[in-house]
């Protein structure tokens, strides 16, 4: 057993040094990552129906026409950073976990997804103040149902993170809660993988082919 | 390695992958609004350096490669993009035929 | 439907009730509609009854709706099938009544033909085979890979109790409202907003949408399982080859629910937010309606049947006394069929007018899948050569389905011919088929799985007599219902007619409506063995758990088995272990290795997000916003809250546990074993004189 536990999980904060958890926390972690999986096939499919909307504008407003590249430039930079600031959480969890530095990062990463949220949103209701509503034509509706996807999944991992620094308060660093802490770092690296395709395909895909 | 050393390493790697993400992001928003290639070649361009950052990202920040840890995971990341694959390019496939054959384009 | 709303009740009114109909127009339509709601009311006022009667209240509470123990979540998952199973088959002989006196008009409207075939059709795939199928699972596989329970065991309450919640939903439709019209696959435009502005369509949507999310976690919970939970030295190699098709069956879940609930949401948010996904208008594309359905419909099916292959793979080889023939080669063909399920999608819909290469390709692919189900076939009946063959009634729907699944089969390779499929498409030779390969494929081998498991369940054996008779009166059943729409449909009877004026058709559908019939016998007869299994339970007691002389390790523990399944985790060193263990006689032995046992607490989770799921589902059937907005925030609190419980484990002293084992081995040990020739005898205490030898 004890060559098998040497391997690590992606973004799984094993030590080096056996754990009575170990065999449990590997279970509960290679579980996410199925449903991490799972989850990547709904984005994939709504990812081919946008696909599929491309210029089924019915006449209504068309891509070029609504979207903010200067916005889109800062809530990707707002997301990749806080994919960075999740992994310096992860690594003080791993090093250096008795410090305050821990709580620092995460709330860090909590702003920084708020910031993502908060332009989005702003996004959301400029384009639909040029009449870009979902009820507008398919584009749209593909439009909004893939970005809100992703916005939704943002949101969650707010709220989830919210509870994590509750839990940390109240019951410290505890082997389940630890194991939560990395499943939000390894949903939030998730979340900027999407966004990776998003800002791809959708908008610059949108741009030059809508 | 003490436990310093062992978190410089780590902290240099998380580094590398955001710098290097940074540095893709930036190219392909140069290539989508700073150019003035045809649609089909911007894309390429935009999709070829959306691939790099999503391997540099599974690399730097959730720490895969075929090596490293269990096959479970590489196995279930791999299947996964194969159904991926099929799904997506299989959708684009069925509907975009479709919609030349009944001209909806 | 009345289309007015107040703030209180939504769209709801006295005119969602079917008795305001009966007394505004009385007429058959009416009573047969009526009648059906008050059987399901009389159901639910008897069972609250007897509940109370019998003071089982607090025991339902604690010992099972409470319960994480998989093997009690598999047996709530079966009971809630058979449930499930009776309304599904009065629909449908309603259904054959109607078609057979149906030149004409028969005796229902349209639009209560319409429903039936869309309940039928939804009921039995999401909440007869699946929560059959999830049931078996939760039970059996655990036990074969020697596990305690599975991977998570507070997830798996999770799903069932949102399955569950979705088919109470359904059931409700039957009382308050009405349901969709648009089949099973409730293709818009026509289940859009704009054609279709009533309740029937949301109720179809949200029991889809929460049946689903319980069906992907119980999906994942299995592959974490299997993947993760094996005893030591149970290599994948070694697993028994059900667990090889809980396996793939699992992975199909994983990827093949989510375009489901996709096309329900994408769906919903037409209906509800005025999105254009798939209208006719604005730049909707209904055809991707019917792309995501399918992307997830033809793996659905793959994913019910190799669960029951590897049930029929386990059954062959203990009734034939032999090892089952040709594993690896079972092995490969259960994964390349779980591979092409993901490539043969568009075969569902080779008329929408893709080109003739597409249409070509796909055909092609779903023709292969004849080749590892042949592979199946042929392996099966070589485990059966030679055995020493014991037709007890599971080896009786195993001969039945060999049969009948190769004709179900060859009328899947006609179909998949893109020019055949134009001509037949959308006919009841179509209905024909898939009623051909889903009734034997799957509905018989969980009747074959249940009579096989069921004194592993609950101690006792149940009665061989009425078995046999239930297996012949729905192999026979079957055949004259079906065999028949084969003929209709190729004389070119639509599917889904409610009436037709071509009166060639008319004996045939008798003829199917007789078979109905007798289906509707084999499902009574079905519950009469389950009656009088349950009175002469004393003379069939199997506590030694090994009733059958079977091969895998969950008959090496007692019947029924203890809450944490083996007093001391197995180790394996072959396949088939157990049956290796009882040739060389080292079965039943003990090393005197016990620990303590930890083991989940019990945990109101699962029934809570039951109710509340339940409770939001009608809510937004209806357009009651705000209970939709307060159990939406109560499922939140209840989440959140649950997961500020950290500490949810107990654990059973190593003392306890070997007192236990202990004294079931010493009375074991004082009980001569029988020989297969006293099966059915009340000796068969189920400690096996094994006729298994040598390599077996």
């Amino acid at each position: 057993m004890s060559m098998r536990h040497r391997y690590r999980h992606p973004g799984l904060n094993l030590t080096d040094t056996p754990d009575e958890h170990l065999a449990k926390n590997e279970t509960t972690i290679f579980g996410f990552w199925v449903f991490l999986m799972s989850d990547l096939i709904f984005f994939g499919l709504m990812f081919a129906i946008y696909i599929t909307s491309i210029g089924a504008t019915a006449g209504g407003p068309r891509p070029h026409e609504l979207f903010d590249f200067t916005s889109l430039a800062i809530q990707t930079v707002l997301l990749l950073t806080s994919s960075l600031t999740v992994g310096f959480a992860s690594l003080v969890l791993k090093f250096d976990a008795k410090s305050g530095n821990l709580i620092v990062w995460l709330l860090v990463t909590l702003l920084l997804g708020l910031g993502f949220l908060f332009f989005e949103i702003r996004d959301f209701i400029e384009i639909a103040a040029k009449g870009g509503v979902p009820s507008r034509s398919g584009y749209l509706s593909a439009f909004y149902g893939l970005v809100l996807l992703h916005g939704l999944h943002v949101a969650m991992g707010c709220l989830w993170l919210v509870v994590i620094m509750i839990q940390i308060q109240v019951f410290g660093l505890i082997n389940v809660v630890t194991t939560r802490l990395i499943r939000f770092a390894l949903f939030w690296h998730f979340l900027d993988l999407i966004w990776i395709g998003i800002f791809s395909v959708v908008f610059f895909g949108g741009l030059h082919f809508g | 390695m003490d436990n310093k050393t062992k978190y410089q390493r780590d902290l240099r790697f998380y580094l590398t992958g955001f710098i290097l993400s940074l540095a893709l992001t930036g190219m392909a928003f140069w290539a989508a609004l700073g150019t003035t290639l045809s649609s089909g070649k911007i894309m390429a361009v935009v999709g070829v350096l959306g691939i790099v950052q999503l391997v540099v990202q599974l690399r730097y920040f959730l720490h895969i490669n075929a090596r490293k840890q269990k096959r479970e995971d590489f196995d279930l990341i791999l299947f996964s993009t194969l159904v991926l694959l099929i799904i997506v390019l299989g959708t684009v496939w069925i509907m975009g035929n479709l919609s030349i054959r009944m001209h909806t384009v | 439907m009345n289309q007015t709303h107040s703030d209180l009740l939504g769209r709801l009114n006295l005119d969602s009730l079917p008795i305001t109909a009966l007394i505004k127009n009385p007429g058959t339509n009416e009573i047969v509609a009526n009648v059906a709601g008050l059987v399901m009311l009389v159901g639910v006022l008897v069972v609250l009854f007897i509940l109370t009667k019998f003071r089982l209240w607090r025991p339902l509470w604690s010992d099972w709706l409470t319960s994480t123990d998989h093997k009690k979540i598999g047996i709530m998952y079966v009971v809630f099938g058979i449930m499930m199973l009776a309304r599904g088959v009065i629909e449908g002989v309603v259904m054959r009544a109607q078609q057979a006196m149906g030149a004409g008009s028969g005796f229902l409207e349209p639009d209560h033909f319409a429903q039936l075939f869309s309940t039928h059709g939804t009921i039995m795939v999401f909440f007869v085979a699946v929560p059959f199928v999830l049931g078996y699972i939760n039970f059996v596989m655990p036990l074969q890979i020697g596990a305690r329970d599975v991977a998570f065991p507070v997830m798996n309450q999770i799903s069932l109790g949102l399955t569950v919640a979705a088919g109470m939903i359904l059931m409700v439709s039957l009382v308050v409202g009405e349901f969709s019209t648009g089949g099973w696959t409730a293709y818009p435009p026509y289940t859009g907003a704009r054609f279709n502005p009533g309740v029937g369509p949301d109720y179809w949507i949200w029991a889809i949408v929460v049946s689903g999310v319980g069906t992907t976690l119980s999906g994942i919970n299995f592959a974490v399982t299997i993947y993760k939970m094996r005893a030591p030295g149970m290599l994948l190699s070694r697993m028994p080859l059900f667990c090889w098709t809980v396996i793939c069956s699992s992975i199909l879940i994983i990827f093949a629910m989510p375009p489901l609930s996709v096309a329900a949401l994408l769906l919903g948010a037409d209906r509800y937010m005025d999105f254009h996904f798939f209208t006719n208008d604005l730049g909707g594309n209904m055809m991707n309606y019917a792309n995501l359905f399918w992307l997830f419909g033809h793996p659905e099916v793959y994913l019910l049947v190799l669960p029951v292959y590897g049930m029929y793979s386990e059954i062959v080889s203990t009734y034939s006394a032999k090892r089952l023939y040709g594993y690896l080669s079972l092995v490969i063909a259960t994964m390349s069929i779980a591979v092409l399920s993901f490539t043969v999608w568009l075969h569902h819909f080779f008329t929408m007018g893709q080109s003739a290469l597409i249409n070509a390709v796909f055909g092609i692919a779903t023709m292969l899948i004849a080749i590892p189900t042949g592979v199946k076939v042929y392996d099966w009946m070589a485990t059966m050569y030679r055995g020493r063959i014991r037709f007890n009634v599971p080896m009786i729907y195993l001969v039945g389905f060999l049969i009948l699944f190769v004709i179900g089969g060859l009328t899947g390779v006609i179909l998949a011919s893109p020019t055949v499929d134009f001509q037949v498409h959308n006919t009841l030779f179509l209905v024909a088929h898939f009623h051909n390969v889903l009734i034997p494929g799957v509905l018989f081998g969980l009747l074959a799985g249940y009579n096989y498991w069921f004194p592993k369940a609950f101690g006792f054996r149940l009665n061989e007599r009425l078995g046999k008779l239930t297996a012949y009166l729905w192999i026979v059943g079957f055949m004259i219902t079906f065999l028949p729409l084969y003929v209709v449909g190729l004389m070119g009877m639509p599917r889904r007619s409610y009436s037709y004026t071509d009166t060639e058709f008319v004996p045939w559908l008798v003829l199917a409506f007789i078979g109905a019939l007798m289906i509707l016998s084999a499902l009574l007869v079905f519950l009469e063995q389950l009656r009088v299994s349950i009175r002469d339970r004393d003379q069939n007691r199997v506590p030694f758990g090994d009733p059958w002389d079977a091969r895998t390790l969950e008959w090496s523990i007692s019947a029924p088995p203890p809450e944490y399944n083996f007093a001391i985790i197995p180790t394996v060193t072959k396949r088939d272990a157990f049956a290796e263990a009882k040739i060389t006689g080292q079965a039943y032995g003990s090393d005197d290795a016990y620990e303590d046992i930890k083991l989940p607490k019990n945990t109101p989770v699962g029934i809570m997000l039951c109710v509340l799921s339940g409770v939001w589902m009608f809510a937004l059937v209806w357009w009651i916003w705000w209970l939709v907005a307060l159990v939406t925030a109560l499922i939140f609190l209840l989440v959140i809250g649950w997961s500020f419980f950290v500490d949810n484990e107990r654990v059973i002293p190593a003392a306890q546990v070997r007192q236990e084992h202990q004294a079931w081995l010493a009375k074991l040990k004082a009980t001569p074993p029988v020989d297969r020739d006293k099966e059915f005898s009340p000796e068969n205490l189920g400690y096996a004189k094994t006729e298994l030898a040598g390599d077996a």
